[in-house]
């Protein structure tokens, strides 16, 4: 297994988020150095004004998309943002922010949770996943 | 790793019920219970989490802990690790 890896986190929905966070966790638990670079609606998932309320769903998973939510919700699944939190305090994990995105939309490091460790450009981004695998979602 | 009747002897530090908690929660449970105790420790972690089966060994054998057991109780499973580090 690589011993590194960094996960792009593009999208800003309740369906890809959840698979981010799970992942994470489990990088975390099996002690991978483990890189997050929040980039586009991803950063907005974790805007201090956004992280715990309800994620959107992509239309296109309709009814059944609301069902999963609601079965989701039920049995209690821990929300993306507490899982992602708890990785961080549990592993080698660090939460970067694309600077990018933070510029473009005039945002700050205040703006975003505390679990985002930093922003870095693209190229720190790159150059801190050198080695290990990269997932982009 | 110790029988089912053996393991119920071994005194543990900690018991966490994890059994409301989807995969990976009770891996991260018992992650952070085993930080939180002392070396020697032995923790136990409830789970009806199937992923555990595989991920708890796994993580311990990673984490260089010792598995001391895991005891299918009535519909869930208990795992008892010891802190070895």
């Amino acid at each position: 297994m690589s011993s590194k890896m960094s996960f792009v986190a593009f999208s800003g929905t309740a369906d890809k988020l959840q698979a981010l966070a799970t992942m994470v966790s489990g990088a975390a638990a099996m002690e991978v150095e483990t890189h997050v670079f929040l980039t586009f609606w991803g950063i907005m998932a974790l805007r201090k004004d956004a992280v715990d309320k309800p994620l959107p769903l992509p239309t296109e998973y309709g009814e059944q998309g609301k069902q999963i939510l609601e079965i989701m919700e039920q049995r209690g699944v821990t929300p993306f943002a507490e899982l992602l939190r708890l990785a961080t305090s549990v592993g080698d994990v660090h939460i970067h922010a694309c600077a990018m995105t933070v510029d473009l939309f005039n945002m700050g490091k205040d703006d975003l949770d505390d679990m985002v460790e930093d922003i870095i450009g693209v190229g720190t981004f790159i150059q801190l996943a050198e080695g290990g695998s990269v997932v982009f979602i | 790793m110790a029988e089912n009747s053996d393991l119920d002897a071994v005194e543990t530090v900690q018991e966490i019920d994890a059994r409301g908690s989807f995969c990976p929660g009770p891996l991260m449970e018992m992650i952070r219970a085993v930080r939180d105790s002392q070396v020697g420790d032995a923790v136990a972690v409830w789970s009806k989490d199937p992923g555990s089966r595989t991920d708890i060994p796994a993580w311990i054998q990673k984490a260089k802990h010792e598995l001391i057991g895991v005891q299918d109780k009535d519909g869930y499973t208990r795992f008892v690790v010891r802190k070895m580090h």
